[in-house]
């Protein structure tokens, strides 16, 4: 466990050395933006969209109190959703996707020895392979989770409009009501963390595999489970260090 | 030529290399060979610099190369090309743009140099006509080829092949053997083959070093190897039906 986090820093530290060539880089960093990035969009949109709705109605349902006002609707769905559904279960659900496509991508690398033709001419593998997937991801993640609050919240509005369970105009009143724009900052912060743990933990349990297709495998499961992990436990420690 | 001088090298207490000298000379096809499991590959690593060694030195015309780090180290590599048991070819990148990867990394040219040089390497490896397929796309033999245009793409004046024709047909095996001593010949590299392949060894083995539970067992030419009085070397040779025939009928 102590020398598997001393080798993940070993990993990480040669990552963020300067690279070689910045245009190399950059083209790297554009091929990741485009991999890990834009190629998500879709599968944020959907989650989001159906899980701004349900929010709204279920929060819609547990208020049939005539005394509590119907903004609280909107207020609630836009907590829940700016706060914790869009930076941690959207990272987690990116840790899925992306963070095993990193794991396995770098790890068939490893094994076909691409990684080993790398440092032979001389580059810095983890360098070339791994920083720009690391920065494409902290880069991107906050987008991406941006673009899922949005999403949400209008999916919130239209399945609680639909069903007429409350008015567009108490439930927008909802959303704007004690509009704290920290809550986007404490989101953001959260979303880069986890985006540098999704890729860096990936990277590196690719990077390290060795044997064949099945460790492959392994090392992208134990990425994915490795990940979320330490997400929900930052998500903890954040939330303890940013609200309080 | 490079010099390789009473290397050892063990993984977790278990000696895969023990106490091996040889040199490989410039402009020769020079062959390690040896059973599955001898070392071979180990060797081969130590040299490129992939594995440290645990004792001994290797000297790349007269520069000491083993267990240097960084900078000092970067100076021989951009030197030696490389070529891997299955290619390593980068599989997101077209055949152009692998053999390309040295040239955008170590040189300035311009686009329209590079690819005037990689068709000049491709076609050095008699291929033509494959610069936008990707390595899925193109055969193992050609796999082999692509991957043997990369690694002299920077002119290396070393070039080390580990297992050049494994999971080849014997006649694509023989012309990646032919092209890596014809490539050898014209660019007077140093170029030092990992096989087992006994076809290769008669047809290419220039100088041959035998590795046999980690030492080194024999050294000769592919004359003196079916000549040879040793044992162990024997047993190798001649491990099959088809080459005792030969040996019986000569
Ligand atoms: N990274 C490593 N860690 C531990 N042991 C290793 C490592 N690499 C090789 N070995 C061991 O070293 C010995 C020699 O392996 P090597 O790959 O050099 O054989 P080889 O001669 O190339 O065989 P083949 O012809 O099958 O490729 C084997 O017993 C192998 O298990
Ligand atoms: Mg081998």
């Amino acid at each position: 466990m102590i020398s598997e986090v001393g080798k993940y820093l070993l990993v990480i530290f040669q990552a963020f050395k300067r690279p070689d060539k910045g245009r190399v880089f950059r083209k790297q960093l554009m091929i990741d933006f485009q991999a890990l990035g834009v190629s998500s969009i879709g599968l944020v949109a959907f989650i989001s969209l159906f899980t701004g709705g349900i929010i709204a109605l279920q929060t819609a349902y547990n208020i049939d109190n005539p005394l509590v006002p119907l903004w609280l609707i909107g207020y609630t769905t836009k907590q829940m959703m700016i706060l914790e559904f869009s930076p941690t279960i959207i990272s987690l659900i990116l840790v899925g996707k992306v963070g095993s496509s990193i794991a396995s991508e770098i790890g068939t690398m490893r094994v076909t020895q691409q990684i080993d033709a790398l440092e032979v001419m001389g580059i810095n593998p983890a360098n070339y392979l791994i920083l720009p997937k690391i920065t494409a991801a902290m880069l991107y993640n906050p987008i991406l989770i941006v673009f899922s609050m949005a999403v949400g919240l209008f999916g919130g509005w239209f399945a609680v409009v639909v069903t007429g369970q409350v008015t567009s105009v108490d439930f927008i009143d909802g959303l704007q009501s004690f509009w704290d724009p920290f809550s986007i900052t404490y989101a953001l912060i959260k979303t880069l963390v986890f985006a540098f743990i999704l890729a860096s933990v990936a990277g590196y349990k690719g990077f390290t595999v060795q044997g064949g297709s099945v460790e492959v495998g392994k090392a992208s499961t134990q990425a994915v489970v490795i990940s979320s992990i330490l997400i929900i436990v930052f998500d903890l420690i954040l939330t303890q260090m940013l609200l309080t | 030529m490079i010099e390789v001088k009473n290397i050892s090298k063990s993984f977790d207490g278990q000696q895969v290399l023990n106490n091996i000298s040889t040199t490989f000379e410039k402009g020769k096809t020079n062959l390690i060979i040896g059973q599955s499991g001898s070392g071979k590959t180990v060797l081969m690593k130590c040299c490129i610099g992939l594995l440290n060694i645990d004792e001994g030195e290797i000297n790349f015309d007269g520069r000491l190369f083993s267990n240097l780090k960084g900078k000092s180290q970067k100076v021989v590599r951009k030197e030696m090309g490389v070529l891997f048991q299955g290619g390593a070819l980068f599989d997101s990148y077209s055949v152009e743009e692998n053999v390309m990867f040295p040239l955008n990394m170590f040189t300035s040219m311009t686009l329209e140099e590079k690819r005037a040089r990689v068709n000049e390497v491709l076609l050095d490896v008699k291929l033509e006509n494959v610069n936008r397929k990707y390595p899925s796309e193109i055969s193992g033999g050609m796999i082999k080829r692509v991957a043997i245009a990369r690694a002299i793409a920077l002119n290396p004046k070393y070039l080390f092949c580990d297992e050049p024709n494994s999971g080849l047909d014997p006649k694509t095996a023989e012309v990646i053997d032919e092209l890596i001593s014809e490539l050898t010949e014209k660019f007077q590299m140093t170029t030092v083959i990992n096989t087992h392949d006994m076809n290769s060894v008669l047809q290419i083995g220039q100088k041959i070093a035998y590795i046999y539970k980690g030492q080194l067992w024999w050294e000769g030419d592919h004359q003196g190897i079916l000549n040879t009085d040793n044992k162990e070397l024997n047993d190798f040779v001649f491990s099959t039906e088809l080459t005792r025939r030969l040996k019986f009928s000569k």
